[in-house]
């Protein structure tokens, strides 16, 4: 943990030198705490959703509509992006936490697909697939956020506190029985757990953490787009925490995200059909190694020394 | 009674596996639910924790009527199962799988220390993860996972099956004080002797009903009742 805090904070220091940028920088961050947030949800609960997007977008919407509308600044327009997305989340997964599998993965789609509609549809709030233009970033303790370095360090003290949350929450009791409903729900049942409550709590949780991921997206692109709550791009940060081995560890939607930007900024710099080739990994890993880079790391690191 | 299972009738789906089923547990007894294979036992387990459907009947646990209850309230009222196959959580650690089963009851909660006194092996293996574990220690684990959540009634599906001789009699003996501290026992078990010799009661299954009940120091006793109702 110490390692990955260290490396995003010094990383404005350094990028340049390997001829990236800090603003890319920020975009992992943002998608490392949705990530996370959802890994909640797929690598601790074993509750799969590929409609993730839609709560990433509402927050989104969320800081901007409170902004244009109503003039809040950075703070109340960040709490609103998280309380908006645990608000769609927890109606979510009401409907949706007696269900598991196949059927649960389904209805996830189903829903996200509904909030992408309205997104694109409700031209009068939304502004429909122009998105909202012009939101401001403000300021924090007298900083401006329109400089790059103020809004790198704000996101990433975002970043330390959602990480610093995620841990202690995965490895609480909660965790715990996350993980026994993963393993079994019908077991974990008849120890005495109200699995439908947890998996409401799991979703509603994850939703809250994607909507202030989205919040801190439509800050830092100052503009908000309905494009984030597409099916397509849900599928992202299911192949990002999958590719990074969300399944087994912690930190593997942190690899996940990291090697997804970088691919999309190299690999992309080679040729438009980078995420044919990012999808063809994504199969390699689920085909040959399912725990992902952070399961291949643990064999590297487990293998005796010659 | 603790346990009172009135004429229920569950079903798999559309088919019906019970038919009117009655049995009765009291405090501190322990009773044996004994008959071929298919016979409706683990399905009558399942039926007092609403894993299979009741369509008709009553089930009542400490005077309340949990019939159709969820399975973790009935769980949190202190009924504890031990399925057959264990069904330990496979990747946590025999101390996590203890851990996340405590809860309070009405009932008297086991501490992990009484725990590893009746299972001296666990202590040694506390922190193994449990798809590491022999089926004796599986065993030793699930029916520990049962006595810290504290139950007042302990549901045992076949706790001998696959075991070594001298696990059984740890499972015997285990099952010697709960009774003695006023645990209720309802088991299922596919060594008819070794039930009979443990229980109090008996009830014997036959495709779905209820085909005899006594005491089980009488069909013990009779070897051509017993051999009539269970083969042996």
């Amino acid at each position: 943990m110490l390692a990955t805090f260290v490396l995003f904070a010094t990383l404005p220091f350094w990028i340049k030198g390997v001829g990236l940028y800090p603003y890319l920088g920020v975009e992992v961050m943002i998608w490392i705490v949705y990530a996370l947030g959802f890994n909640l949800l797929l690598g601790h609960a074993g509750l799969p959703s590929f409609g993730h997007g839609a709560y990433f977008g509402v927050g989104a919407y969320a800081f901007g509509l409170t902004q244009l509308h109503w003039g809040l600044g950075l703070g109340g327009g960040l709490l609103f992006a998280v309380l908006a997305g645990g608000i769609a989340g927890a109606l979510v997964a009401a409907f949706i936490s007696h269900r598991r599998g196949i059927y649960y993965a389904l209805l996830t789609i189903a829903f996200g697909q509904i909030f992408w509609f309205v997104a694109v549809k409700w031209h009068s709030v939304t502004r429909g697939e122009d998105g909202l233009l012009n939101i401001k970033r403000g300021s924090v303790l007298g900083y401006p956020l329109e400089a790059l370095e103020s809004l790198y360090f704000f996101c990433f003290a975002v970043f330390v506190v959602v990480v610093l949350l995620l841990w202690r929450l995965v490895h609480s009791p909660f965790g715990r029985v996350l993980s026994a409903i993963r393993q079994n729900e019908t077991r974990a049942r008849f120890v005495g757990y109200n699995v439908w409550l947890y998996k409401w709590l799991a979703f509603t949780l994850s939703a809250l953490i994607a909507g202030a991921a989205g919040g801190l997206l439509a800050l830092a692109q100052q503009s908000a787009y309905p494009n984030v709550m597409s099916l397509h791009q849900s599928g992202f940060v299911v192949m990002m925490t999958l590719v990074g081995g969300g399944l087994v560890s912690f930190w593997g939607p942190v690899l996940g995200a990291v090697l997804f930007f970088l691919a999309r900024d190299l690999l992309g710099a080679y040729t438009e059909a980078w995420l044919l080739w990012y999808g063809l990994l994504f199969m390699l890993i689920v085909l040959f190694k399912p725990e992902g880079l952070a399961g291949l790391l643990t064999d590297v690191r487990s293998r005796p020394s010659a | 009674m603790i346990l009172e299972v009135r004429d229920i009738r569950s079903f798999y789906g559309e088919t019906e596996v019970l038919f009117g089923v009655s049995l009765e547990v009291d405090a501190g007894e322990v009773v044996a639910l004994l008959g071929p294979n298919g016979a409706g036992k683990t399905s009558t387990l399942r039926s007092i924790l609403n894993l299979t459907e009741v369509k008709r009947g009553e089930i009542r646990f400490d005077g309340k009527n949990i019939t159709r209850a969820a399975t973790h309230t009935i769980a949190r009222a202190g009924i504890a199962w031990v399925p057959d196959d264990r069904r330990i959580f496979p990747t946590l650690t025999v101390e996590r799988n203890l851990s996340i089963a405590k809860k309070t009851t009405r009932f008297r909660a086991w501490s992990e220390r009484e725990c590893f006194e009746l299972f001296s092996a666990l202590e040694y293996l506390r922190q193994r993860e449990c798809e590491d574990l022999s089926g004796g220690e599986m065993q030793m684990v699930a029916i520990s996972r049962a006595l810290v959540g504290a139950p007042g009634l302990v549901l045992l599906d076949e706790p001998s099956q696959g075991l070594a001789p001298k696990i059984v009699h740890d499972v015997l003996r285990t099952i010697g004080r709960l009774k003695s501290e006023g645990v209720a026992v309802l088991l299922v078990e596919q060594n008819p002797l070794a039930a009979l010799s443990a229980a109090d009661r008996v009830y014997v299954m036959d495709k779905g009903r209820i085909v005899h009940h006594g005491a089980a120091r009488g069909l013990l006793e009779n070897s051509a009742m017993r051999t009539r109702l269970l083969g042996v």
